[in-house]
């Protein structure tokens, strides 16, 4: 079949739905949907349009990036915006049914947003965020039914591909080198002169590999776009691999992602049924398949080299490099391998040509981010932004400022290979290079936000700790060197930090660095790099003092309770604590914590009535008056 | 067996002039000419070096970073320095690290005075007892049970010579390496002792332990 006519096909079952006639109800079930309880929600719709027996369409939908009110449902009636309704539930489901499709009330109290500007309810273009949003990755997210094709190519899905197949390869290899493209993985590699080193490389057959790891924790870009738009990457590893002449693909998914898993899957099934996908490419020379590869789900894994063993059924552990993948790759022939992110934005580059995205962003970083922005900020989601956007400006205006108005302490951004940036930084520009300056790295896109009450050096533990586990072991630096940080690290946030132990730590961290033999090793110091470059002063408050400042580090911290703030009448705490530390002073009536037993669970202060607030932390242990502390 | 380029190049290392074959590693040519870098894990006849020990570290003219002289192959007019502040500084960080998980009793052991490990130590000027790292034992089990050897996996440095002997050059693969990070060692399928497998005692792990982690039950040294 011509491209033409599948797009025609296309086309008119999309407009089978998108007609005006009749209204339609999207359901974000991408995995952070399901995680609200998004079928659920499903599930209430479509028992609510059956019992109401109305004329509706029902469709499931990736993720719209507004985490932060998931459950998402948009609803769509003919004559009204598209408005999208966040926290819904099944009860509020069936209402919103009830009152708006049935009764053309548009429920305002629970809308989020409209998804177009108009004059009844203020659109999402009207958010502060959208000044600084720019979907180009995410554009169908949300949007489409991940599940059928036909909605990506009405959408100009698979026009790319066919356009692409016009062009010469070499073109095409040039056109992705002229719009600075640059891989979006973590190290940020011009994606272009990867190419023409596959492309130029000898070696027959050649592979491309998608790497769909992601095994940074926090970070779920790549999920949320496998989850909400599938074609899109598959359209870009077509393309790619007409540009180097590859003739086989492998896509490879953590198996942790079932939902993601299943889409491509699907994904994978239906381009081969429409002849995008297999011998003869829309009846070009071009022949090309993609099969879906379960990762086993080690964060080594994503390491290029440790994935294509693990490919190749050997243990997914890091080699030496040279030689690269592009010409020694997979089964020892000359092997692309690119992030999903990088191959989706592929179909964008031919669309549109390298000067458009020549005007996205600044200096050599061009083109859009997209991140996972979580932790203690008020619109928790993934956001896409040109780069060179502020860090200031993600947090504070896309993400609409740190929650339970804290103050702003520290941004993670990289997840465990990344760093931690303070308050200082926050107005340098967003890119490879500025990142890499500051001592984070753009690394996989999580973006972890930190308020006064998170510590820093137990943060540097917790993600050490993770690569420490994480290791493979290969190679004697990351082995041991990880360990050994570790274990400094838990003795300063239990208060057996020693002055020494902060040099120790600096001069490890920068051989793990410079040493390792791969990528994990020589970027799991950055944590304790950055949280000792920034916050050096937290560190040696745990170690001379023994006090966490965060009040977060138990060993450094007790419970007291403040007798002029206890009230005579209540005994909240009293019963809450399970191995009743807490008694009552028979005299005073007062609550007295015993320090002996306390086991420092947080139930008491959680427990305490917000009008008493009597309970409190104090750190170092030792600030507890003496006559409590019996 | 393997094909090196055969054409020539010079170079110096630690200003010797030296020449060797285009390709061959920095390592292998720095060791025929009487110049020793610290290495646990290289082996010559293997095309792909697991670049993993982390201690033959050396420094090149024009790069910004020390690079592993196992992988490194010579080229043209290069200039190596073997004893480069950098390079010497992360050589003596995997040493130190080695030896701080490492269980340092040498008047007991059977490699004392013919083990790599204090061979690196003194090259580095490094005691065997840093003082720098905390000791990390793993108090694994010995494997007593081969008639002729004893496996002490505590003393391993993984530099996977056994490995590469019993699994590519024999073909036998009766151990080889398991679990991953700090676990990571050399072990058989299903952890059961040396002596239970396909083992066919035929020692030649023993002989190329260049520590006391694989050694003759009857106290005959490695020579
Ligand atoms: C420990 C480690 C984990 C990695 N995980 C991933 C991953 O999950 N996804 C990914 O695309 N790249 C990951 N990378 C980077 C890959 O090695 C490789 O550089 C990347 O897939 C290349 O694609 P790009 O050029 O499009 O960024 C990881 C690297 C390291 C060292
Ligand atoms: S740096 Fe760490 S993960 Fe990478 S090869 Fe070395 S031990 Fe393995
Ligand atoms: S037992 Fe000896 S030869 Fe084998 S890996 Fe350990 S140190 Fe190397
Ligand atoms: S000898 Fe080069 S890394 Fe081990």
């Amino acid at each position: 079949m011509k491209f033409d006519e599948i797009k025609k096909q296309a086309q008119s079952r999309w407009r089978e739905i998108w007609n005006d006639q009749v209204p339609v109800i999207l359901v974000g079930t991408a995995t952070c949907g399901r995680a609200a309880g998004a079928l659920e929600v499903l599930q209430a719709i479509k028992d609510t349009v059956k019992k109401q027996n109305l004329n509706c369409l029902v469709y499931e939908v990736g993720c719209m990036g507004h985490c932060y009110a998931e459950p998402l449902v948009i609803l769509r009636k003919p004559g009204y915006p598209s408005i999208c309704y966040g926290h819904v539930n099944p009860v509020l489901a069936e209402n919103l049914i009830n009152s708006f499709i049935l009764n053309g009330d548009p429920c305002l109290e629970f809308v989020l947003g409209a998804l177009e500007e108009n004059d009844l309810i203020p659109s999402f273009s009207d958010f502060p965020r959208s000044k600084y949003e720019q979907r180009i990755l995410l554009k169908n997210c949300g949007q489409i039914n991940p599940e059928e094709i036909e909605h990506y190519i009405a959408n100009g899905g698979y026009e790319n591909l066919s356009k692409a197949l016009q062009m010469k390869p070499e073109e095409i290899v040039s056109e992705i080198k002229r719009s600075k493209l640059r891989g979006l993985g973590g190290a940020g590699f011009p994606a272009g002169d990867k190419w023409d080193v596959c492309r130029r490389s000898e070696g027959e057959p050649k592979y491309l590999i998608c790497n769909g790891d992601e095994g940074d924790p926090g970070a779920f870009m790549d999920r949320a776009i496998l989850e909400s738009d599938p074609h899109s990457v598959l359209e870009g590893m077509i393309i790619a691999g007409y540009a180097i002449g590859a003739r086989h693909g492998y896509i490879y998914v953590r198996a942790e992602y079932p939902l993601a898993v299943q889409r491509v899957r699907n994904a994978i099934h239906q381009a081969e049924e429409y002849k995008l996908l297999g011998e003869n490419i829309l009846g070009s020379d071009f022949s090309f398949d993609i099969k879906l590869f379960q990762g086993s789900g080690a964060f080594v894994c994503g390491e290029e080299t440790a994935l294509i063993a693990s490919i190749e059924g050997k243990p997914g552990i890091p080699r030496h490099r040279p030689p690269y993948p592009a010409l020694q790759g997979l089964f020892g022939k000359p092997t692309l391998i690119n992030n999903v992110k990088t191959l989706a934005y592929v179909p964008h580059i031919i669309k549109n040509g390298a000067e458009w995205r020549l005007q996205i962003g600044i200096g050599k970083n061009k083109g859009t981010a997209v991140f996972a922005l979580a932790g203690k900020v008020v619109n928790t989601g993934l956001v896409e932004v040109p780069m060179g956007t502020t860090l200031r400006q993600i947090i504070f205006q896309v993400g609409g400022g740190i929650t339970k108005g804290r103050r702003f302490k520290a941004v993670q951004i990289g997840g465990p290979s990344g760093g931690c940036l303070p308050e200082s930084v926050l107005d340098i520009p967003i890119d490879f290079d500025s990142l890499q300056e500051s001592g984070a790295m753009m690394g996989s896109g999580g973006m972890v936000v930190l308020d006064e009450d998170d510590c820093m050096v137990e943060v540097a533990r917790y993600f050490l700790d993770f690569t420490q586990k994480e290791s493979c072991g290969k190679c004697t630096l990351c082995r041991l060197g990880t360990k050994q940080m570790l274990d400094i690290l838990e003795d300063i946030t239990k208060g057996r930090g020693k002055m020494e132990d902060i040099e120790t730590l600096q001069e490890l961290a920068e051989d793990i660095k410079q040493g390792s033999l791969c990528g994990l090793g020589r970027t799991a110091p950055n944590p304790v790099l950055t949280t000792l470059r920034y916050f050096r002063e937290e560190y040696e408050v745990h170690i001379k003092e023994g006090r966490c400042p965060a009040l977060r580090c138990q060993p450094l911290i007790a419970y007291y309770i403040i007798p002029e703030k206890c009230a005579r009448g209540c005994d909240a705490c009293v019963g809450t604590c399970t191995i009743e530390a807490i008694s009552t002073d028979k005299k005073r009536r007062i609550k007295v914590i015993d320090q002996e037993k306390c086991v420092k669970c947080n139930t008491c202060l959680a427990a305490c009535p917000p009008q008493y607030d009597a309970v409190i932390k104090l750190s170092p242990p030792d600030r507890v008056p003496k006559s409590e502390g019996k | 067996m393997i094909q090196r380029e055969m054409k020539e190049v010079s170079l110096t290392i630690d200003g010797k002039k030296i020449k060797a074959k285009e390709g061959e590693k920095i390592l292998w040519v720095a060791l025929e000419n009487g110049i020793y870098i610290p290495n646990l894990c290289a082996i010559y006849e293997k095309m792909q070096p697991s670049a993993s020990c982390r201690l033959c570290f050396v420094e090149v003219e024009g790069e910004d970073e020390p690079v592993t002289a196992c992988t490194e192959p010579v080229r043209e007019c290069m200039a190596v320095n073997t004893r480069g502040k950098i390079a010497l500084r992360l050589a003596r960080t995997s040493a130190e690290l080695l030896l701080a998980s490492h269980p340092v009793n040498c008047g007991h052991c059977l490699k004392n005075r013919s083990c790599e490990l204090q061979k690196i130590a003194k090259h580095l000027g490094i005691k065997l007892k840093t003082k720098r790292f905390r000791k990390l034992e793993r108090n694994l089990p010995i494997d007593e049970s081969s008639p002729l050897f004893i496996y002490d996996p505590n003393k391993c440095v993984l530099c996977g010579k056994c490995v590469w002997v019993c699994q590519e050059k024999l073909g036998i693969g009766a151990i080889g390496f398991t679990r991953r990070g700090f676990k990571r060692m050399v072990s058989t399928f299903q952890d059961k002792p040396i002596g239970e497998t396909t083992c066919g005692q035929c020692v030649e792990c023993v002989k190329v332990c260049p520590v006391g982690s694989l050694v003759f039950k009857n106290d005959k040294r490695v020579e």
